[in-house]
């Protein structure tokens, strides 16, 4: 079905693939490729029930424990039994539907944007829904990937469809080679200052040029993470070699020829030479600095060298008032520096910042140094836990003083009772900064791995740089 | 689904940007049933101090804007989460249309899927319908056939996706109308077998 004529985007490619039904109005049915659940689709197991329906397509749909589960005690008796409610839900929504379940107890276990990839679910050219905003994370292998709503897991659990318009198309360069130490989340942050929370609003990003290209997968899955906070309901990159490299031999992927045959595909979906994107932004990747959040939006992100804006410099109402409001949540003052900011904890994990890479960056910062601070770290997924046990990276968190816990959401949306304390301020690997989001009253500074490893040897928010300096 | 065509009713200013999915349902009330209702947890943490005590200075808690079933709010309302929930808590208090300059995707979208209408005004408009609610204005007409948006003299014009609107108006829900898509459904599966012969997860995995 060809539905643009002409040179067509990395997006158009994968769009056009699922449209089953055209609409005049411009409405799009589109068929979908992966279903992923979590705990909190309960609402849309009700409402299946209260029609009497069955699941569709039980062989496309994939249950995963992540957004509640504990992360220090995996008995399930020993913990609040609200919670365990949650997880006992989808274990019973998973076994009535007879649906393929990443337990507590599976050895594929862990965050649903971790897991995927992992297991090779996750494929090029996919179009892959999730009831999780986090879900543009896929977009990494050239997948078109979106967070839905609890009526919209209903209907593609009915129907393995949905009705969608085509959103517009907009290309976020980044080129150059990115300083020492810097990584995805330094330039995802930096995306989202410069376009705003919402300046990809009805788009679907991909993110082009050299210094994504040289992005490894786990750096790819950090970028399209961070897609929804710019706005963005899906961010994807094109399907490379590295992409090809990751997959070969992951469980769910094709095997063999049948490989061969779908990396030829999928080597085929990068935008065409001359395709049009509906808004072009490019980006220096040699200029970016490490990037950390001073306020309560994902857009409120500078360079670690610079200090809290005064919001009587500020142009417009709205944007003053923002910036009197956050720093007042966050107990900060205009003008001062960054690193001047003291921290309580720290947390590494999330579906942002929880791979093994991850891993690796925090404990090349915290290797032989102790940590001034209490912290948690919560690997993606039972298979990171294992990988970084293996490379040792686990004696170095526990030595530096950091607790080393089980897979899951964890600390980023404190679903599963792991909380920042009221007024308590956290550098956090995650997504949001928003108010209260890692606890009531919880102040978040959101960085990269190794930034989040530098707070805790200092206390403070603090350049991860020179604490790097003859290392690696 | 209730359809929406014209709403008269009591609107309430809500001058704050990036009012995310976070504040509209914080992530502990979402282990209740629908059933149990949300619209007691709606921004609960902006509503209410640490006691539980309503803030007094906060706008829905002002005693003339009970029963409030317009907001009007700035810039990136809803952003964040997938959660439908955060429609639930102000569908279930009683809210019938947002009105901002720009809103989450996803949010958006579940709106319309509760029969919620996400109106889009551009930043003077909703600076302007701000400063007449703080006036003292309360009553405010919301007409989605003319897309327009009237409060006191003043009346501006808003935007929704087009096919958003139709829904809203029909009162249209979504699965119906897929159901009678069976056999396009039937065709497209079958072809794309063929296509697209590696979208199949490998058995057994």
């Amino acid at each position: 079905m060809a539905l643009v004529a002409g040179p067509r985007a990395l997006f158009d490619k994968v769009w056009d693939a699922h449209v089953v039904v055209q609409r005049e109005d411009g409405q799009n049915l589109l068929w979908i490729d992966r279903h992923f659940l979590h705990e909190g689709s309960f609402h849309a197991f009700d409402k299946l029930k209260g029609r009497g329906a069955e699941v569709a397509r039980p062989d496309l749909t994939f249950g995963i424990e992540d957004h509640y589960v504990p992360t220090r005690v995996r008995d399930l008796a020993k913990i609040d039994p609200a919670i365990r409610d949650m997880i006992e839900r989808l274990r019973g929504n998973a076994s009535r539907h007879h649906l393929k379940l990443f337990g507590l107890d599976d050895p594929g276990q862990g965050i649903v944007h971790v897991v995927g990839p992992e297991q090779g679910l996750t494929l090029p050219g996919l179009t892959i829904v999730c009831g999780d905003s986090h879900t543009a994370t896929h977009g990494a292998f050239g997948a078109l990937a979106f967070g839905i709503g609890a009526s919209e897991v209903a209907h593609v659990l009915m129907t393995q469809t949905l009705w969608q318009k085509r959103p517009k198309r907009m290309r976020i360069n980044v080129d150059g080679k990115l300083a020492p130490g810097i990584v995805a989340k330094d330039i995802a942050l930096s995306i989202i200052a410069a376009i705003g929370a919402d300046g990809a609003a009805g788009h679907a990003m991909e993110y082009a040029g050299s210094s994504v290209r040289a992005l490894s997968m786990e750096g790819r899955l950090t970028l399209c993470n961070l897609s929804i906070e710019a706005g963005g309901r899906c961010g994807m990159v094109a399907p490379d070699e590295t992409t090809i490299a990751y997959l070969r031999g992951r469980p769910f992927a094709p095997q063999g020829a049948d490989f061969d045959r779908a990396a030829a595909d999928w080597l085929a979906l990068a935008s065409d030479a001359d395709a049009v994107f509906d808004k072009e932004v490019s980006l220096d990747g040699s200029g970016i600095a490490p990037i950390v959040t001073w306020g309560t939006s994902p857009e409120d992100a500078l360079p670690i060298t610079m200090a809290v804006p005064d919001p009587d410099k500020a142009g417009d109402p709205g944007r003053a008032a923002h910036i009197r409001d956050a720093i007042d949540y966050m107990g900060l003052k205009p003008g001062q520096k960054l690193t001047d900011i003291r921290v309580d904890r720290i947390f590494i994990g999330s579906c942002t910042n929880s791979r093994i890479e991850d891993m690796r960056a925090a404990a090349a910062v915290l290797a032989g140094r102790k940590a001034q601070v209490p912290g948690l770290v919560s690997p993606g997924s039972a298979q990171v836990k294992r990988q970084a046990e293996e490379e040792g990276l686990d004696r170095i968190f526990t030595a530096a003083g950091l607790e080393w816990v089980d897979s899951g959401c964890s600390m980023c949306v404190g679903m599963n009772g792991d909380l920042v304390a009221p007024g308590e301020r956290c550098a956090s690997t995650t997504n949001r900064n928003f108010r209260g989001r890692q606890g009531p009253g919880s102040r978040t500074h959101l960085m990269s791995p190794a930034m989040a490893a530098a707070a805790a040897v200092t206390g403070h928010l603090t350049d991860m740089r020179p604490l790097l300096k003859g290392r690696n | 689904m209730e359809a929406f065509t014209k709403l008269n009713g009591m609107a309430c200013p809500l001058p704050l940007s990036s009012v995310d999915t976070d504040q509209l349902i914080p992530a502990r009330f979402m282990k209740r049933s629908r059933a149990e209702g949300y619209g007691g947890f709606l921004l609960h943490d902006l509503r209410f101090d640490e006691a539980g005590a309503p803030r007094p200075d906060f706008p829905l808690n002002a005693p003339e804007r009970a029963g409030a079933q317009v907001i009007v709010a700035r810039r990136n309302f809803g952003s964040g989460s997938s959660r439908e929930a955060a429609v639930y808590a102000l569908v279930d208090y009683g809210i019938r249309c947002v009105i901002a300059p720009s809103f989450g995707d996803i949010f958006a979208s579940n709106a319309v899927n509760n029969g919620l209408l996400p109106a889009k005004v551009t930043e003077a408009d909703g600076e302007s319908l701000i400063a007449a609610l703080e006036d003292g204005a309360h009553d405010m007409l919301v007409d989605l056939e003319d897309c327009r948006i009237v409060v006191g003299n003043l009346s501006v014009p808003f935007t929704v996706d087009p096919v958003w609107r139709t829904k809203l108006l029909n009162g249209w829900d979504d699965i119906d109308l897929t159901m009678s898509q069976a056999d396009a459904i039937k065709a497209f599966v079958a072809a794309d077998v063929q296509a697209r012969p590696w979208a199949m997860p490998r058995r057994g995995g």
